[in-house]
């Protein structure tokens, strides 16, 4: 049986009377690439908060990369890295020193900084860019330079949120070239996405509506389950049920 | 009848002289529904925000209904709407306020109009009374358009109204706007999903500030230049690596569920298929690929 990085069951957070996740269970394994779909308002930012050992659940169970979702956050949290298209980089700062920044925040050591921002530099062919300023990438390069800072620490797990919003289709396969590569080097992939065809791109795909997981299977089987020919139609048939507003 | 023309705009920023909008021209019919398609940074906003008179061209002209950008930026604004991608109404000003306070800009009243936005109005309408800052992402949205719409506008400019926002809530906004054609009204509509490029008249497929073709959505499908394939195999990532290193290759990379890919010359699915056997590759199919405006895009940015 392949390893869990990410088990949880029957998690759940509310806020006063209004259920935001519902008694979610799914489990994730090592390497896969898991795609978190659901319409806007469905629960997943919380879900992925709670994941991230960011917000306390009010009921239920969870291990991430092995560690208690409710007394082991701080660990949680050396073990994850975490991405989103909002949230990413400092402008302002260059792209070595945002590399260095981001790696001794995950608690790396100042010879594995140097040796791990040369590798990541030369992987993405950036070696000669290491001096500018953020600011002055393309949203492109910002984007894959952000998911190489996020692993840098080789974390158990990586959380990316909507990493590809607004990017070309060119670049924006050159990312999905990125989180394969990890997935192959045992990185686990957990990944929120508005394009459907992204979703094809996953291992297994789940799909939340008014904070439950209302299907959870590989592309293929959700598919077939819905007699349809694109995940954009399996989307449309769960989230138009939806109940309850964002 | 040409509702908005624009003639070789350029735009920089900066004392680089950053190019944000490169020598762009083209026109938009009246009652046509615009799609300016492209990433971000390929010049979109720029364009909007010059042609809503907002900001001023390094060189070039535009004009809207005749009226000049420039000269007469002053009638202009009364004949248009914007939406900018920026919520920008006012957050602690309720749903029914804000929607009040636009009218009373444009000199008219919500009744006066209310036929216009009533399809999406009636949907926001239960929280007339929440404030603005407290609606969530859909909801902001209609309010939006509902403000933007409320002087009745010759030409509607809306930039990126579906980012971030769910596959369903954008078929629902789309429909919103093809409603909104029927009444006479010129859309200007900017979005980063190539698959909303469909429901557009015409579209422009803009890069780094230049525009890369203008037509309808289905010429433009049409005039691929050449046989596209669609390969499915039971891994995409080794798929995909193979494909790259195949001697006859001219584009190849993930669609969806499969691999789109063209030959260099002479197309042999027989000889892939071969070739990718010997690379390991199981389950391997191949069949032509319909060609979409998203393949259209990558053929013109490689």
């Amino acid at each position: 049986m392949n390893e869990k990085v990410i088990s949880c069951k029957a998690l759940t957070k509310r806020f006063g009377d209004f259920t935001a996740v519902d008694a979610i269970t799914f489990e994730v394994e090592k390497g896969e690439i898991f795609g978190f779909l659901g319409a806007n308002g469905a629960g997943k930012t919380t879900a992925m908060r709670m994941l991230c050992g960011l917000s306390n659940p009010t009921s239920g169970e969870a291990k991430i990369a092995g560690f208690d979702i409710y007394k082991e956050t701080e660990k949680i949290k050396k073990s994850i890295g975490y991405m989103s298209q909002k949230f990413s980089l400092y402008d302002d700062l260059t792209v070595q020193e945002n590399i260095t920044f981001f790696a001794g925040i995950y608690g790396l050591s100042d010879k594995a900084i140097k040796e791990n921002s040369a590798a990541l530099l030369k992987q993405l062919g950036m070696e000669d860019q290491a001096d500018k300023r953020v600011s002055s990438l393309p949203l492109g390069w910002k984007q894959k330079l952000a998911f190489s800072t996020a692993i840098i620490h080789k974390p158990e797990i990586v959380f990316l949120d909507e990493p590809t919003g607004g990017v070309d289709p060119v670049t924006r396969r050159q990312f999905w070239d990125l989180i394969y590569e990890a997935s192959g080097n045992g990185i686990t992939i957990f990944v929120t996405t508005h394009y459907m065809d992204e979703a094809e791109y996953c291992n297994r795909v789940s799909i939340m509506v008014d904070g439950k997981v209302e299907a959870l299977d590989t592309p293929t089987n959700l598919k077939k389950q819905f007699s349809v020919t694109t995940m954009d139609e399996v989307f449309y048939h769960l989230a138009r049920e939806a109940k309850r507003g964002e | 009848m040409e509702s908005v023309v624009v003639k070789n705009i350029t735009k920089t920023y900066g004392k680089e002289k950053k190019v944000a909008v490169n020598d762009v021209s083209f026109s938009v019919n009246k009652g046509e529904l615009f799609g300016l398609i492209g990433p971000d940074g390929a010049g979109k906003t720029s364009i909007f925000r010059i042609l809503t008179t907002v900001l001023l061209a390094d060189s070039g002209s535009a004009s809207i209904d005749g009226l000049d950008v420039v000269k007469e930026f002053k009638s202009i604004r009364n004949t248009i709407g914007y939406m900018p991608g920026k919520f920008s109404l006012y957050q602690d000003l309720t749903v029914e306020e804000n929607l009040n306070f636009f009218a009373t800009l444009f000199g008219t009243t919500i009744e006066e109009n209310y036929n216009l936005i009533k399809d999406i109005y009636v949907q926001i309408e239960p929280f007339k009374t929440r404030r603005a800052g407290k609606l969530s992402g859909g909801m902001k949205q209609k309010l939006a358009l509902c403000c933007a719409l409320i002087h009745k506008p010759n030409v509607l400019f809306l930039d990126e109204p579906t980012t971030g926002v769910d596959p369903v809530s954008r078929k629902e906004f789309w429909e919103m706007l093809q409603k909104l054609k029927k009444q006479d009204i010129t859309i200007i509509v900017s979005t980063p999903y190539m698959d909303e490029a469909n429901l557009c008249d015409r579209i422009a497929l803009i890069q780094d500030g230049k525009i890369l073709s203008i037509d309808s959505p289905k010429n433009i499908i049409q005039n691929y230049p050449d046989a596209l394939f669609a390969v499915k195999a039971d891994n995409m990532y080794s798929l995909l690596k193979a494909l790259a290193i195949y001697p006859n290759r001219l584009m190849s990379y993930a669609f969806g569920e499969f691999a789109h890919f063209s030959f260099k010359e002479n197309p042999d699915k027989a000889d892939l298929l071969q070739f990718l056997e010997t690379k390991g590759i199981k389950n391997i199919e191949i069949k032509e690929a319909a060609v979409t405006i998203e393949d259209s895009f990558i053929k013109l940015l490689s």
